[in-house]
């Protein structure tokens, strides 16, 4: 165990993402022993809100949040701890992270990681998350614009959505396994808003058809789909970081393509009900074997669809 | 929700201790365990924010097993809880002392 709060014990590779813990995630992650927490557990830097509220809190508030080495190169990290009130971002637990990419564009680390695991605002303390969140997704740019790039690693039980959803979405990168999900509104949400006729949330293979980890790759919104590893994510992240070198793409032809990319998805798949009707659209074979496949049989299959 | 402190004598020092071991998530049945080296005269102290109030004589009865189990000196366990059982509130202390102890967590 080092000073730090990391355990410190090593992680194996194949580990599984969606059971670790946000600190086992960043053990296993991050080269042994590199990590060091900022605003760690002996702070005790708790949300006041949660106990207005006669709630326990986190010594966290749920979120760790850190420098660390990703094969040598200088990251910082954070990660969402998804047990804890599903993830949500509250006033410290924002803060936190708003704080770290602002010390992002003062110390120009190699990338930024986020390991977002959460449902969005925690409505406990929702108009000081809804703030935060726009100063994450403000501070998120301000990195970008500095050079650095960001990275979103989506593979825990809750995903990415409500604000956290926006918020990956403007990384450089988002890597994701099968069983993270990424979206604005949850299926509970849409159904209760819209109707059971819109949207089935206990229909779970239509939520992953439509949220999922392949869904997005297919989309075009995750540049990478991995194995439910540890490892993997550390892998598919050295990757994303060894191409944004290579070639950065965030200048003004690149925003213009993206927004005419959105007018042809929209203008193809606008009408269709389900992301297999979207994957058969794209000239894939048997479609509906792809939530079957693991991710190396899912990647060679998909691989010479029409997108 | 409730506020509970309880001290113990301890009698095992743990010769170079870390700054802090934490384990478990505040989630409902579960808890986190923090413990830190303090300077408490040789006593283990336990503080405790549990959502389920009332039940201070399980507490009691819980940290005293755990303290004839692993009777540190001079550490401080602080404990968020929401509404853990014993069974899984023991084995979250074991799993605390053996991160602080330097075992594998």
């Amino acid at each position: 165990m080092n000073a730090a709060g990391s355990t410190g014990a090593a992680v194996p590779a194949d580990r599984s993402w969606y059971e670790a813990s946000a600190r086992a995630r960043l053990d296993g992650l991050l080269d042994p022993g590199s990590f060091g927490e900022l605003l760690g557990p002996r702070t005790r830097t708790l949300s006041p809100h949660l106990a207005m509220l006669d709630l326990p809190g986190a010594f966290d508030d749920g979120i760790v949040v850190g420098s660390g080495r990703l094969a040598g190169r200088a990251v910082l990290v954070a990660a969402q701890e998804g047990a804890f009130m599903g993830g949500a971002v509250g006033e410290v637990h924002g803060a936190k992270l708003a704080g770290l990419l602002r010390r992002a564009c003062a110390l120009r680390p190699d990338g930024v990681l986020l390991l977002p695991d959460s449902g969005g605002v925690r409505l406990h303390e929702a108009n000081a998350g809804l703030i935060a969140l726009s100063e994450i997704i403000h501070g998120l740019l301000a990195v970008r614009a500095a050079g650095i790039p960001v990275l979103a690693l989506i593979g825990g039980s809750n995903g990415a959505f409500g604000g956290m959803g926006i918020a990956a979405r403007c990384c450089d990168h988002v890597i994701m396994s099968e069983e993270g999900r990424l979206a604005l509104s949850g299926p509970e949400v849409i159904e209760t808003v819209r109707g059971v006729e819109e949207f089935d949330a206990r229909d779970r293979a239509l939520v992953w058809r439509t949220t999922g980890g392949k869904h997005r790759y297919l989309l075009g919104e995750a540049d990478a789909l991995v194995a439910d590893g540890i490892g993997a994510f550390r892998t598919a992240a050295l990757a994303a970081l060894a191409a944004d070198d290579a070639h950065r793409a965030d200048d003004l032809d690149a925003l213009t393509a993206a927004h005419a990319a959105l007018v042809r998805r929209s203008a193809r798949y606008g009408a269709c009900r389900d992301g297999l009707e979207i994957w058969r659209a794209q000239g894939i074979a048997e479609p509906e074997r792809l939530p079957l496949l693991d991710a190396p049989d899912f990647l060679a299959a998909v691989a010479g669809r029409d997108a | 929700m409730e506020n509970l402190q309880y001290e113990f004598a301890g009698q095992r020092v743990v010769a170079t201790p870390p700054a802090h071991a934490l384990v478990g998530v505040v989630a409902s049945g579960n808890l986190e365990v923090m413990i830190e080296p303090a300077a408490l005269g040789g006593r283990m102290q336990v503080q405790i924010t549990t959502a389920a109030g009332g039940f201070g004589a399980v507490w009691e009865a819980v940290l005293r097993d755990f303290n004839g189990r692993h009777p540190l000196a001079d550490v401080r366990i602080s404990i968020n809880d929401v509404g853990a059982t014993p069974a899984v509130v023991s084995l979250r202390l074991d799993q605390a002392v053996e991160a602080f102890e330097g075992g594998p967590a």
